[in-house]
């Protein structure tokens, strides 16, 4: 039994095309939750999903890294806080800075995302969320930048709908941050509809400078199946919105058109 | 034992969620002559010995760039408490 199988029902793997040589690795840190989500979300779009360990600084020779959500060291200190001192994550920081053509691809989930802005990887940072509670549900976003490793295959303002939950969910930036990321066009996911968690400008997922680090709260790896997803028009359960994320990836990767 | 104390707030232009809500239940005990609550954090840096220079110093760097984030948070005071 491989380590992505779901926990319930058909655990058999889809019949696909052949894996692309696309190498993509999970994180998980002590307290990680969604690192084999995430592993069986990259598997669905087509990549081969390498597990990476905090207190391994080898990155294995993958080809971009995801850090998924969870709680990592249980969210001591501030969320994603200790996270960003593990050993993987300076090789992570070392490869997302790179000076390169093509440096590292970094996505980061909720947790992943906290660690981001943790180690300075992207700007701004969370705070919990306005009206102080857990929240739990579906939620739809806007992919306003289409111009990253991980959301070429989107359309541009295509709507999406992904599941989010999360406690400390409100992005705060300073004003000069966000004109800039305003004007730079770096908001890649924006909530659409009621605001979810008091974050400035409704933003929920940022990328650097070279559009090779992104972040956002909300999580496409728990879209990607049709059975386990958002309810959809389709039918209850049946949103796999999320899947582009890593479809984009590993397009991005393989040469594949953009 | 020597102790260095450092205490953290969260900046005053971020809005404090959790101290919003401490001092929207303050009335409900009667407590009704404060306007408004700020949470913050307070560190207990345990030293076996003396506090030198240098090891305040190598406080005030922990605090700076491990203990807050400055993008949400001030380092408000690093200081030396000879018996806690």
């Amino acid at each position: 039994m491989s380590a992505d199988t779901p926990l319930i029902g058909d655990h058999t793997m889809p019949e696909t095309a052949p894996l692309t040589d696309a190498r993509i690795g999970v994180v998980t840190f002590p307290g990680t939750l969604d690192d084999r989500d995430a592993a069986r979300a990259v598997r669905l779009g087509g990549g081969t999903p390498v597990s990476l360990w905090h207190a391994d600084d080898s990155l294995h020779e993958v080809d971009a890294v995801i850090l998924p959500g969870g709680f990592s060291y249980g969210d001591y200190l501030r969320a994603g806080a200790i996270a960003r001192f593990a050993p993987v994550m300076n090789t992570i920081i070392v490869e997302a800075e790179a000076t390169t053509a093509s440096p590292l691809p970094v996505l980061g989930i909720c947790n992943g995302f906290q660690i981001l802005t943790e180690a300075h990887l992207l700007p701004g940072s969370m705070i919990k969320n306005d009206h102080l509670k857990f929240i739990c549900r579906d939620q739809v976003l806007r992919v306003e930048n289409t111009g990253t490793a991980w959301t070429s295959q989107f359309t541009q303002d295509e709507l999406i709908t992904v599941p989010m939950k999360n406690q400390d969910g409100q992005y705060v930036v300073d004003d000069a941050t966000l004109s800039t990321l305003e004007d730079q066009g770096r908001v890649v996911f924006r909530y659409v509809g009621e605001s979810p968690n008091g974050s400035r400008n409704d933003i929920a997922g940022v990328t650097n400078e070279r559009g090779n680090v992104v972040g956002l709260m909300p999580h496409p790896e728990h879209a990607v199946e049709a059975g386990y997803g958002p309810n959809d028009a389709t039918g209850l359960r049946e949103g796999t919105d999320g899947l582009t994320i890593f479809t984009s990836v590993v397009s991005s990767l393989t040469g594949g058109n953009a | 034992m020597p102790t260095i104390l450092v205490e953290v707030m969260p900046k005053p232009e971020i809005l404090d969620p959790q101290g919003k809500a401490i001092a929207n239940a303050l009335p409900h005990r009667g407590f009704t002559g404060f306007s408004g609550v700020r949470q913050g954090k307070r560190f207990e840096l345990s030293v076996d010995g003396e506090v030198t220079e240098e090891l305040l110093e190598s406080a005030r760097t922990a605090a700076a760039e491990m203990l807050s984030n400055p993008v949400i948070e001030d380092v408000v005071s690093v200081t030396v408490a000879e018996d806690l």
